[in-house]
């Protein structure tokens, strides 16, 4: 995918002024607010949950050599095989080695993050396979040719009637006046159009929402069933998993999975939790013949020591989007890379570099609600903090942003200097707005006024008047 | 062990000394009723947030020097502004990883730094302040002093005791939209969001709309202002202090 990240202003702005985004927007309180507040209050023990979720993912990455060889050592005694991915350009093409090697005309898809961050499907498809999304909200965007705006619902951005149209626009060996009642109706449609392709495929690929080094499994969670098709039916398995997917035990896996839904969607448990293992036993009644897992770096293994190791306990929950008030003013797309929202903040300058996606960061206002959200607390804004360090120190922060801190930090060094500047300012302002107590319009604060007024101050500053008022009190402070 | 009548250094803050000073004022009338002896360190400006956000850690540390020079000897250094009251107790420690003795005194201040409404109930044991108050008030609770502090329940406890009615909005845990610099970098997303928040607002019907935070309160009172709005906005100090009456509500003329 193609980074939009440096047009995130002009983005956000388009996005605000969209009316059939900001319709699905809406519906982001009553899908993702309460249900996961709901989930969370009917188990007493959450929070404490939370801190064994943030327990278990530093365990395991400051020991993630000791468990990524436990790991992959494991998952060939099942028969699988790890291919080590430094760069997304390996990923790439491992992925197109094993497909080439096995003939692959058709590939299905689970959901996958990995993917995108990846562009398989068009890596795929310039060499002559075809790749086809199985999960819903992947399956129309394929349709589309969008990308996802949402980490666990890619399609969150459109509204039922987008889902008509495409449906009408792509499928026209069907009756183009058929009628569409109800949701299921689309559903249907997707299914009966997907089971074929299902059939088809000589590779399914899918994500990892875990990978278990005791066992060398994989897990993912679905509510579509779509996952367990695409990697059961195919004769060959390919999972793309981020190196940071390490769980150490089933056990931890069960607490992460705890976590996991209830975070996410509000579930208790998502509908299909699926654990693979290596290839088709004898006796096995399904299972592929071949397991691969294309394991990516991608800039990850650089994050551990630094000030953004934190951000590798990420599971993909998007809690922190789903609770971001910017992300629910402006949309995924506007963020213009393959995570959006307080945690693509984060990871984002890792994968494209700071230079190109420092607005990130930047659009937050701090308020810390995705941290509050967090299953397994990653202090969200103190690393987005962070990034804006390395902007600042890299010299890469807007030169009126520089100047203008520079002269105020000047100023605020010296409270002698302090107090006559912000008498002179207050003063004037004071005056300014004294008639309707506030102003309209005001040069230089053109950010401010266009959406609301600026409330004129009192007139004279607190330390001005305070100092009066202990002169008459004979001079006490 | 609380002491009878501690010394208590007030942090003005910048917004409340170049546009409201009539905070600062309450703050020291409640401080004085609650028993407090209240002194007013001349030689403070800013808490540093507007550097140490935007990523200059040098500018933030100067100011935080200043800051450790200035309210050092007080029992506890009280803050009308979570914000700022978190930027003191949360944050000044870290821009001093790399010397333990000032480490050390950062967070000696900041463990003795209370927000306002916080350090009357939570450290006085205020269950109620002097006067009485009527009407129906809706209380937006800043993000900083909700997530960092965790006030949330107190300034809706003293208020109801004074009498007032809080009529709770949709989601007042949300943000503003002001984020400081935020509102100025990213005014099209930030108008949005204080709209979204007027609504809720309005859609109480309550006649005043409090905070802790002026950051806040000047972008809520300016998107309701020029969206015609007959909310009044205000300080919860000024109604606590009963100083309504000395100054008009946020944007309005007197």
């Amino acid at each position: 995918m193609l980074s939009t990240s440096p047009a995130f202003k002009e983005n956000a702005r388009k996005a605000i002024n969209d009316a059939g985004l900001q319709k699905a927007l809406a519906r982001t309180k009553p899908q993702f607010h309460g249900k996961r507040a709901k989930a969370v209050a009917g188990l007493p023990e959450f929070e404490r949950l939370r801190d064994i979720g943030r327990d278990i993912k530093n365990h395991t990455l400051a020991h993630l050599d000791f468990y990524l060889e436990t790991w992959a050592a494991n998952v060939e005694r099942a028969g699988g095989q790890v291919h080590w991915c430094a760069s997304a350009d390996d990923a790439r093409a491992a992925v197109l080695g094993i497909c080439e090697r096995v003939g692959a005309r058709t590939v299905t898809k689970g959901k996958s993050m990995i993917s995108e961050e990846l562009g398989i499907n068009e890596h795929l498809e310039q060499h002559g396979i075809t790749p086809v999304e199985t999960d819903l909200g992947e399956y129309i965007l394929q349709l589309r040719h969008e990308p996802p705006s949402h980490i666990i619902g890619p399609a969150f951005h459109l509204n039922r009637e987008d889902w008509e149209e495409s449906f009408r626009r792509a499928h026209t060996d069907l009756p183009a006046d058929r009628v569409f009642h109800e949701r299921r109706d689309i559903l249907t449609e997707a299914r009966a159009k997907l089971r074929a392709r299902f059939l088809a495929a000589d590779v399914g690929i899918t994500g990892a929402n875990f990978l278990i080094a005791e066992t060398g499994s994989s897990v993912i969670v679905t509510n579509e069933g779509n996952g367990d098709l695409t990697q059961t039916l195919p004769r060959v398995h390919i999972v793309l998993a981020s190196l940071e997917k390490m769980v150490p035990t089933l056990e931890d896996a069960t607490n992460m999975l705890r976590l996991l839904a209830r975070s996410a969607t509000g579930q208790d448990f998502s509908v299909y939790t699926t654990f693979s293992t290596g290839v088709r036993r004898e006796g096995d009644l399904d299972g592929p013949e071949e397991y691969h897992v294309v394991l990516l770096d991608n800039g990850r293994s650089a994050m551990l020591g630094t000030e953004f190791q934190d951000m590798l306990r990420c599971i993909r929950c998007a809690a922190c989007m789903n609770h971001c008030p910017v992300y629910n003013v402006v949309g995924g797309h506007a963020y213009g890379s393959v995570y959006p929202g307080p945690m693509g903040a984060v990871l984002t300058p890792t994968l494209i570099g700071v230079d190109q996606a420092g607005n990130l960061p930047n659009a937050s206002t701090f308020c810390g609600r995705c941290e509050s959200v967090c299953p397994v607390k990653i202090p969200l804004p103190k690393m987005m903090r962070h990034w804006r360090e390395r902007e600042f120190e890299r010299h890469l922060t807007p030169a009126t942003v520089r100047t203008n801190l520079a002269l105020w930090g000047f100023v605020a060094r010296r409270p002698g200097l302090y107090r006559l500047v912000t008498r002179i300012g207050a003063g004037a302002l004071g005056w300014l707005g004294r008639r309707r107590g506030r102003l309209s319009r005001l040069p230089f604060a053109g950010g401010w006024t266009a959406g609301r007024d600026l409330p004129a101050p009192e007139g004279d500053t607190f330390f001005a008047r305070y100092a009066r008022e202990q002169r008459g009190k004979g001079g006490r402070a | 062990m609380l002491q009878a009548s501690p010394r208590v250094a007030l942090f003005v803050t910048c917004l409340v000394d170049l546009h409201r000073p009539t905070v600062g004022f309450a703050a020291i009338r409640l401080l004085e009723q609650a028993g407090c002896q209240v002194e007013v360190p001349r030689a403070q400006t800013c808490c540093g947030q507007p550097a140490y956000n935007s990523g200059d850690r040098d500018t933030a540390r100067d100011l935080a020097l200043g800051i450790l020079e200035a309210f050092g000897g007080y029992d506890y250094i009280v803050v009308p502004s979570g914000s700022c009251g978190g930027m003191l107790r949360h944050h000044l420690p870290t821009l001093f990883e790399d010397d333990p003795n000032l480490r050390a005194r950062a967070e000696a201040l900041a463990a003795r730094t209370y927000e306002l409404v916080s350090f009357l109930t939570d450290v006085m044991g205020l269950e109620r302040v002097a006067g009485a108050a009527s009407g129906t008030v809706t209380y937006h609770d800043s993000c900083s002093g909700l997530r960092e502090l965790g006030i949330k329940a107190q300034p809706r406890r003293l208020l109801e005791a004074l009498g007032v009615t809080v009529k709770e909005m949709a989601d007042p845990d949300v943000c503003c939209g002001f984020g400081g610099t935020f509102c100025v970098k990213y005014p099209e997303i930030s108008t949005r969001m204080v709209s979204d928040k007027s609504a809720d607002i309005a859609a109480t019907g309550a006649e005043t709309v409090l905070a802790g935070d002026l950051g806040c309160l000047l972008n809520i009172a300016g998107r309701l202002k020029r969206e015609g709005s007959a909310v009044k906005v205000r300080h919860v100090a000024e109604v606590l202090a009963g100083m309504t009456g000395a100054v008009p509500p946020i944007g309005e003329a007197g």
